[in-house]
């Protein structure tokens, strides 16, 4: 006899992780769409990222002599790590076959490791630029990557666990209204926002090859090389939508062991979370200029400062 | 003490006409020549060479007095100015590429716009074959631990004229910056040689195409000076009403993109939509949308019907609306504030010394705008304020622009409104001999000199441009020193240089 429930949470599972794949690309075109409307520019086609990745796929990948093997890989590992890190966080339902793996910590430990490898391979090649980027991105990540724990810390604390599904059932179930996730959700857009290159941190969309940090490190892929690389990217963005939607906004996430039609539910409100969110990033970096380089830390600082006040919070009183 | 044309014209009586006189001089006058610019008493305004001669124009901005001392090569040799005066190195070393003449006890031998890729050497002197392979180039060092070189050019991710930068850093902060031009060199004073001063007069047209309006008054000036004519009273008012809208255009450009380097790309937008407002106007009043060829020696080629003034007039009124909430917007945007204020500051001392035009000369104090110093037709009877800041920033450098935009179309106004009727242009009487012109224009990045030399058969023999570009390019290595790699995007868009103009 097999357990149904299996069968269910591996469905579930599979059709989460295809969703991410599928839908990333045009969470990218939207924010690229709204913003070129906010500047009264017709802007490309929603589904314009996936023209590129096709044309970038049937491209000739174009290594630099001086590339070593570890420059060939890096795109997989990018790609591989960030995906398996999206489908943990849970988009429409709870029920994943893997939530018991679904953790924070695993989540940031996936998307530190295909950093990690992304700035290996900027400098791998030996141009000065790929140095640059490389050095920028890991200034941004030791001041991030903090951030990141101590925010998981604070919400961990608030929930109980760190695994997302039981998170998003506390919060369903209720914790009110707390100091410690105000600041914890201040905390994680401003490191969301840094480890997507976002405007004020960084400007995907910059020709600049002086002020590039994330598009610096990549500049010398080509090719579906490329292609995964920005898939990969587009793919980050979607998970820390998923994320901050997970834990701040769970409301319409299936249960698990819900009948379809719950499920459909949840993913159309998945679908509206992630217009959302997509929008008001658009109209956030349409607001603002980007930052000289050393002032990040100062912002990331302060998103870790936020992080830590929230911990702290939790030790001074059950209710904050 | 004497003024610079009573101390190079001794008791010289000089022709009335000549305004601005060339003077033949010995080493001793040259010498003594260096010895004021290095004081700062007189500004350097151009070198160049030609047949046996290298002329050095000489500007004293007090007096609004300009003249040329011309001194004779022996053996091809002419005591170097840069040995003294550092804003003539790169003067100097395009002498040598293009004549041949060795400026004796210059510190710096490198070429400069020959990169050894072209077929011949000295093209404008004594011609000799070349290999045309090209050749290393050794870029200044720097020494120190932890130091690192980037090379960015010449080909750039944007769509921006070609350009190498040698920066070496300390991080992200920049030790040294070296330019490298010249990779648009296309021969310009060669093929003016010898071309009828219409034919010549495209090539300045096409000098550097931004400033298409600039060069083009300023070449047609140098040939009126020269035959000795005077051309209708509206043809100048019709080449100034061009030259603001030339200059509006361009710095509604550059404002917005500044903004752009700082990723603010909203200014960017709205300063894109007004500039193309100007250019479709240009487009339908004068038939081009930069007013190329439009600017002839004689006057100019189209009139300005009723129709085409409320146009420009309706278009005043518009960008008047439109632009102080732009101002507005970038005044109160504390995070573009936030890159602009302080990034890329230029000391007043370097401005002076190198006689920097434009918005870079006027950010950082320096007043001299050749429509009002030398208030040339019809600047002299148009009432305008010539903005001046000190802080010397990319700040400053954008404001100084938001106020020429606001005093341009305050000009545009008086220039509609007091227009004289009259025919726009006369036609050019042949030379009988040779006869000389200078000229010194404002452009919208700043003064453009251009002299020329017309042949008893009407031609032009021997004719020198020079972008403001030439003094501005060089400041911009000293500005980015200390500051970090990623804000030199931004200190490069506020200078907005010509390559193209540069390049020749």
């Amino acid at each position: 006899m097999i357990d149904m429930s299996l069968i269910d949470g591996l469905s579930i599972q599979i059709s989460q992780m295809l969703l991410v794949l599928v839908s990333a690309p045009l969470l990218t075109g939207l924010v690229r769409r709204v913003k070129a409307r906010l500047l009264r520019r017709q802007g490309p086609p929603l589904l314009q990222p996936y023209r590129d990745l096709i044309r970038l796929v049937r491209k000739e990948a174009v290594i630099a002599e001086s590339a070593s093997w570890l420059f060939r890989i890096v795109p997989y590992i990018v790609f591989a790590a960030t995906w398996v890190a999206a489908a943990l966080v849970p988009t429409f339902a709870t029920g994943l076959l893997f939530s018991w793996s679904a953790d924070l910590i695993v989540i940031i430990a996936l998307l530190g490791s295909a950093r990690f490898f992304l700035a290996l391979a900027g400098m791998d090649v030996g141009t000065s630029f790929g140095g640059i980027g490389s050095s920028r991105e890991a200034m941004i990540a030791t001041l991030a990557e903090p951030a990141l724990i101590m925010i998981v810390f604070t919400i961990a604390l608030v929930a109980g666990s760190t695994q997302l599904s039981t998170v998003a059932n506390a919060m369903l179930a209720g914790v009110g209204l707390r100091v410690s996730l105000g600041m914890a959700l201040i905390a994680l857009i401003i490191v969301a926002i840094a480890e997507n290159g976002r405007i004020p941190v960084d400007n995907p969309a910059t020709h600049l090859e002086l002020t590039m940090v994330h598009e610096a490190m990549v500049l010398e892929y080509s090719g579906r090389h490329l292609a995964l690389i920005e898939l990969a990217s587009s793919i980050k963005l979607l998970l820390y939508a998923s994320l901050i939607a997970c834990i701040f906004v769970p409301w319409g996430l299936a249960p698990a062991g819900a009948p379809l039609h719950v499920h459909l539910i949840g993913v159309a409100v998945y679908a509206a979370k992630l217009g959302v969110a997509g929008i008001l990033l658009a109209l956030f970096e349409t607001m603002i200029a980007k930052m000289r380089v050393f002032r990040v830390p100062d912002l990331l600082g302060a998103a870790l400062m936020l992080g830590f006040l929230g911990t702290l919070l939790r030790f001074v009183s059950r209710s904050l | 003490m004497p003024s610079l044309i009573e101390t190079l014209s001794g008791a010289v009586p000089l022709h009335p006409h000549k305004l601005w006189p060339r003077i033949p001089v010995d080493a001793d006058t040259w010498s003594m020549l260096i010895e004021q610019l290095t004081e700062g008493r007189w500004t350097l305004s151009g070198l160049w060479g030609d047949e046996g001669t290298v002329h050095m124009a000489v500007l004293d901005a007090e007096r609004g007095q300009l003249a040329v001392a011309s001194l004779a090569c022996q053996e091809g040799r002419f005591p170097s100015v840069a040995r003294h005066h550092a804003p003539a190195h790169r003067l100097e070393r395009t002498i040598r590429d293009l004549f041949g003449f060795e400026p004796v006890g210059a510190p710096d031998d490198r070429p400069w716009l020959d990169h050894g890729r072209w077929s011949v050497r000295h093209p404008l002197g004594v011609r000799s074959e070349a290999t045309g392979e090209g050749g290393g180039y050794d870029f200044l060092t720097a020494e120190g631990e932890g130091l690192h070189q980037i090379p960015v050019g010449p080909v750039h991710a944007g769509i921006i004229e070609p350009g190498h930068f040698r920066f070496t850093a300390n991080g992200e902060t920049v030790v040294r910056l070296e330019e490298r031009l010249g990779y648009t060199h296309k021969g310009v004073e060669a093929q003016m040689a010898g071309a009828a001063p219409d034919r010549a007069a495209q090539f300045a047209a096409r000098l550097s195409g931004d400033s298409t309006v600039a060069c083009s008054i300023a070449f047609a000036r140098a040939v009126e000076t020269a035959l000795g004519i005077e051309i209708p009273g509206r043809a100048h008012w019709l080449r100034a009403l061009m030259a603001e809208l030339e200059r509006i255009a361009n710095h509604l450009g550059d404002i917005g993109a500044v903004c752009n380097d700082a990723s603010f790309a909203l200014m960017h937008a709205h300063t894109a939509v007004l500039r193309e407002r100007v250019l479709r106007q240009a487009d339908l009043c004068f038939g081009h949308r930069l007013m190329m060829d439009r600017i002839v020696p004689g006057g100019v080629t189209v009139e300005l019907d009723r129709p085409g003034q409320d146009g420009i007039s309706a278009l005043v009124a518009m960008i008047r609306k439109a632009f102080p909430p732009l101002v507005e917007l970038y005044d109160e945007t504390a995070s573009l504030q936030d890159r602009t204020v302080g990034t890329g500051t230029l000391s007043d001392v370097l401005t002076r010394q190198y006689g920097a035009g434009g918005y870079v000369g006027r950010a950082s104090g320096r007043a001299f705008d050749a429509r009002h110093d030398l208030a040339y037709a019809p600047y002299d009877q148009l009432r305008f304020d010539v903005p001046i800041l000190a802080e010397g920033d990319v700040n400053a450098r954008v404001w100084v622009r938001i106020r020429e935009v606001e005093q341009s179309l305050g000009l545009i106004d008086q220039i509609i409104e007091g227009m004289p009727p009259g025919d726009i242009a006369v036609a050019l009487p042949k030379a009988k001999q040779t006869c000389e012109g200078l000229a010194l224009v404002e452009g919208f990045r700043g003064d453009i000199l251009c002299w020329l030399r017309l042949g008893p058969d009407g031609t032009v023999e021997r004719c020198h441009l020079r972008d403001p570009s030439w003094f501005q390019w060089p400041l911009l290595e000293a500005v980015i020193e200390g500051n970090i790699v990623a804000d030199f995007p931004l200190c490069n868009k506020s200078f907005n240089c010509s390559y193209s103009g540069h390049d020749l």
